[in-house]
């Protein structure tokens, strides 16, 4: 496929917190999708050709949750649909949309109401594989104690190395209004903080958070028409390894390789060394970073915790990973957390990510994986 | 934008599959439409998939559960839902990802496995209620089906033994269909004699809870002909969703259809659609729907349906056959998967390969439609030969 001519030209983000007793969700999806089209300068009600939403049933607490898009976004008697699926996932179905020339502007939405789940572990159990996983009744996070082992033991980084994509996302996360988890902390504190899953400690870990995000997309035409200051998606990829454990390679996320080399061959990005100035990548896990720093090829197998040791992945460095603080600093959205990072990419492209603000970024990307226990990523690039 | 086409579908029998997870259902009608299409994995360049309410086998994100058995193992693999529209939807959803240009090829699997919900899968809609204002009613689906009926009954003044004949011709149909779960000679007197459920509901107005599950392979113009010399295009996509208050409007016509029809007709360029489609699977979870879908999809006049099928134009000899499949009533109704039955269907007729169901008249343009959601959503495609 050649470059897409497919534009984001607004995005809104809700009110935000660790808890979010306020609003409720319809509130929140309410507010970021009217702050996404004040900022396009659009009426969904007439503007808007279709409407996306990323959501899961069980994170709601309602079945066939897309019965509550259309009111909150404007969207009543209109194409709408969900992607069960990541944030970067429905902007994938969205920018599909606009490619067969029949839609001219669309919205995505995605959030995060993870405080109205009393029981997090207990709804993953049932994202785990009813013969084969569930009965071993096993928190679904030995996963994640199980692949950084591996991923550890395959690749010459270390504990420590995993340890400081904490300290360096929890200290971004300070300079973030959606920091809500950030901490001023060093390696010390990380690696003295209690071991959850072996080698993974509490510290590594992401916690959760509210809020809700949408971003507006248009084609060509419509994005020069309406905005001073488009920003281009030029590649989106997504991919689904097994969702088997046993079936997978937990070392490697093929996932992640599969999925940045869909979008980057999109985007015409033959080597990904120096192509961006800034990346938004998973960290669920603190592991999980590396791990898909390597896997889309950001830096070579085995050489990302040398890397980011030698602050190659500070806000100032060669490329700034994560310096919206991601999941560790600014909390995991479940869904919405790729629509979480692909507006944080927007924030820095468009100039407007104040104490985060990493200078001359005019290409950036953003990635998703789904968390335990799915290896399913998606990737888009942005540039301006 | 490229024109996309249907080469393949297949299908597993609708029944209660107690034996089998959901995702060797999807496996079943997956391999089906491969193999029709002389095609293996290697072929497909991304997957579709469908299933509604996770409720129903209890498997969070289910989408990424299936995947290994619908084929999506380190492919693009993509899980959209509307509800109960769902399984027309997803084939929506894989022609824009053909149509974009993106992809040359896409596998479409609609699943569902409803018979592990227990003690009966109606108990897991209750959770499509509105959490605030009507959850604690504790409703039953079923309920706002009646009152949609009654509403439709009472604003055409239709007598249930007009609707009583759609349930009769559909559960025939199904008789030469052989994924049907519960063909059956039936007659009208049945039909109004069986047990009220929610008046004016009886249990033949209503399709089953069923497993099973659909597929379709799309190809785009560029290699369509590499799979098959008959592919039916994709001419026309419409998908609609109302607001969710639906105590908020007047049941008696599905205004969402109507809209999600117009997008479809205007992409088709189809300007009388009574005259220029020619086989119809309407949606069909309860009989008074096929009515009230037909109308909603300007096939007839708003009332005028039942008169159609009293006069037996939806015959399958008749000029307008709805629901030669046997539709819901007939071959079962596993949420999703029915939905793509309906678009399998179409295309096999439009093939002339629907055997013993092959409609009478000659087709060269036919329609599939579903219905979800709290009386939302409508989806609909237009297929040609």
């Amino acid at each position: 496929m050649a470059k897409s001519k497919v534009a984001v030209i607004g995005y809104g983000v809700s009110s935000y917190g660790s808890l979010s007793p306020e609003v409720s969700y319809k509130e929140m999806m309410y507010e970021a999708c009217s702050k996404a089209y004040q900022m396009a300068g659009i009426d969904p009600r007439q503007d808007v050709d279709s409407f996306v939403t990323a959501s899961e049933d069980f994170n709601e607490g309602t079945s066939i949750f897309d019965e509550y898009i259309p009111d909150q976004m404007g969207g009543m008697l209109r194409p709408n649909q969900t992607i069960a699926g990541d944030g970067i996932q429905a902007v994938a179905a969205g920018v599909m949309q606009i490619l067969t020339g029949r839609f001219k502007i669309v919205a995505v939405e995605a959030h995060s109401k993870a405080s109205n789940i009393t029981d997090h572990i207990g709804l993953l159990h049932f994202a785990t594989d009813p013969a084969f996983t569930r009965p071993l009744r096993a928190h679904p996070y030995f996963l994640a104690g199980l692949e950084m082992r591996c991923f550890l033991s395959a690749s010459r980084n270390t504990e420590q190395h995993a340890a400081r994509v904490a300290v360096k996302n929890k200290n971004n996360a300070m300079l973030n209004p959606l920091g809500v988890h950030s901490a001023k902390i060093a390696l010390e504190d990380v690696l003295a903080s209690e071991p959850t899953f072996s080698p993974l400690k509490k510290l590594e870990q992401s916690k959760p958070a509210d809020g809700g995000f949408c971003v507006v997309l248009a084609n060509e035409k419509m994005a020069k028409k309406l905005s001073d200051k488009p920003v281009w998606i030029t590649g989106i990829g997504w991919c689904s390894d097994s969702y088997q454990p046993e079936r997978r390679e937990m070392s490697w996320p093929e996932y992640a390789r599969l999925a940045a080399e869909m979008a980057f061959r999109q985007a015409g990005i033959p080597k990904q060394k120096n192509a961006f100035r800034i990346a938004e990548i998973d960290d669920t896990f603190s592991y999980k970073e590396l791990q898909h720093l390597e896997a889309m090829g950001l830096a070579r197998k085995g050489e990302s915790g040398r890397l980011l040791e030698q602050g190659a992945f500070d806000i100032d460095g060669e490329l700034a990973v994560n310096p919206s603080g991601g999941s560790l600093g600014c909390g995991h959205l479940l869904d919405a957390g790729g629509l979480f990072r692909l507006v944080e990419v927007l924030r820095q492209l468009r100039g407007e990510a104040a104490g985060c603000q990493v200078k001359d970024a005019r290409k950036g990307m953003a990635m998703s994986w789904r968390g335990i226990p799915t290896a399913t990523a998606a990737v888009a690039v942005l540039e301006v | 934008m490229k024109r996309v086409a249907i080469v393949s579908a297949g299908i597993t029998k609708f029944m209660r599959r107690a034996q089998e997870t959901g995702r060797e259902l999807s496996f079943h009608a997956a391999n089906m439409a491969l193999k029709n299409a002389g095609m293996t994995l290697a072929d497909v360049q991304c997957v579709a998939e469908s299933t509604a309410p996770d409720a129903f086998d209890g498997v969070h994100m289910n989408g990424e559960y299936l995947s290994d058995g619908s084929g999506g193992w380190r492919k693009p693999y993509l899980r959209s839902y509307v509800g109960g529209g769902s399984g027309v939807f997803v084939t929506i959803h894989g022609w824009y990802q053909v149509a974009s240009g993106m992809f040359d090829t896409c596998l479409v699997v609609a699943s569902e496995k409803m018979s592990s919900c227990h003690p009966h899968p109606q108990a897991a809609f209750l959770n499509i209620f509105d959490n605030f204002i009507e959850r604690p009613l504790g409703c039953n689906l079923l309920w706002i089906f009646a009152l949609e009926m009654n509403r439709y009954m009472t604003v055409h003044k239709i007598a249930h033994e007009q609707i009583a004949l759609v349930s009769v011709k559909n559960k025939k149909n199904a008789l030469d269909n052989p994924a049907a779960q519960i063909p059956e000679k039936i007659t009208v007197k049945d039909v109004l004699n069986s047990e009220v459920l929610a008046w004016p509901v009886h249990r033949l107005d209503i399709s089953p809870t069923s497993d099973g599950a659909a597929a379709l392979v799309l190809a785009s113009e560029d290699v369509a002909y590499k799979y098959t010399d008959k592919p039916v295009w994709i001419d026309g996509v419409g998908w609609c969703l109302d607001t969710a208050y639906w105590t908020n409007k007047d049941l008696y016509y599905p205004r969402y259809v109507e809209k999600a029809a117009a997008m479809a007709y205007k992409m088709a360029g189809i300007t009388n659609p009574r005259k220029e489609i020619h086989v119809a699977e309407p949606y069909d979870p309860f009989d008074y729907k096929e009515l009230h879908h037909m109308e909603g999809l300007m096939l007839c006049g708003k009332g005028e349906a039942p008169k159609l099928t009293e006069k037996g134009v939806t015959q399958r000899d008749g000029d307008l056959p709805t629901c030669p499949s046997g539709g819901l009533l007939g071959v079962g109704n596993p949420i999703a998967a029915s939905g793509t039955m309906k678009v399998a269907e179409i295309f096999w007729q439009l093939r002339e390969e629907a055997g013993e169901r092959q409609v009478t008249r000659k087709c060269q343009t036919g329609l599939a439609q579903a219905w979800g959601d709290l009386m939302q959503v409508g989806t609909v495609v237009v297929l040609r030969k």
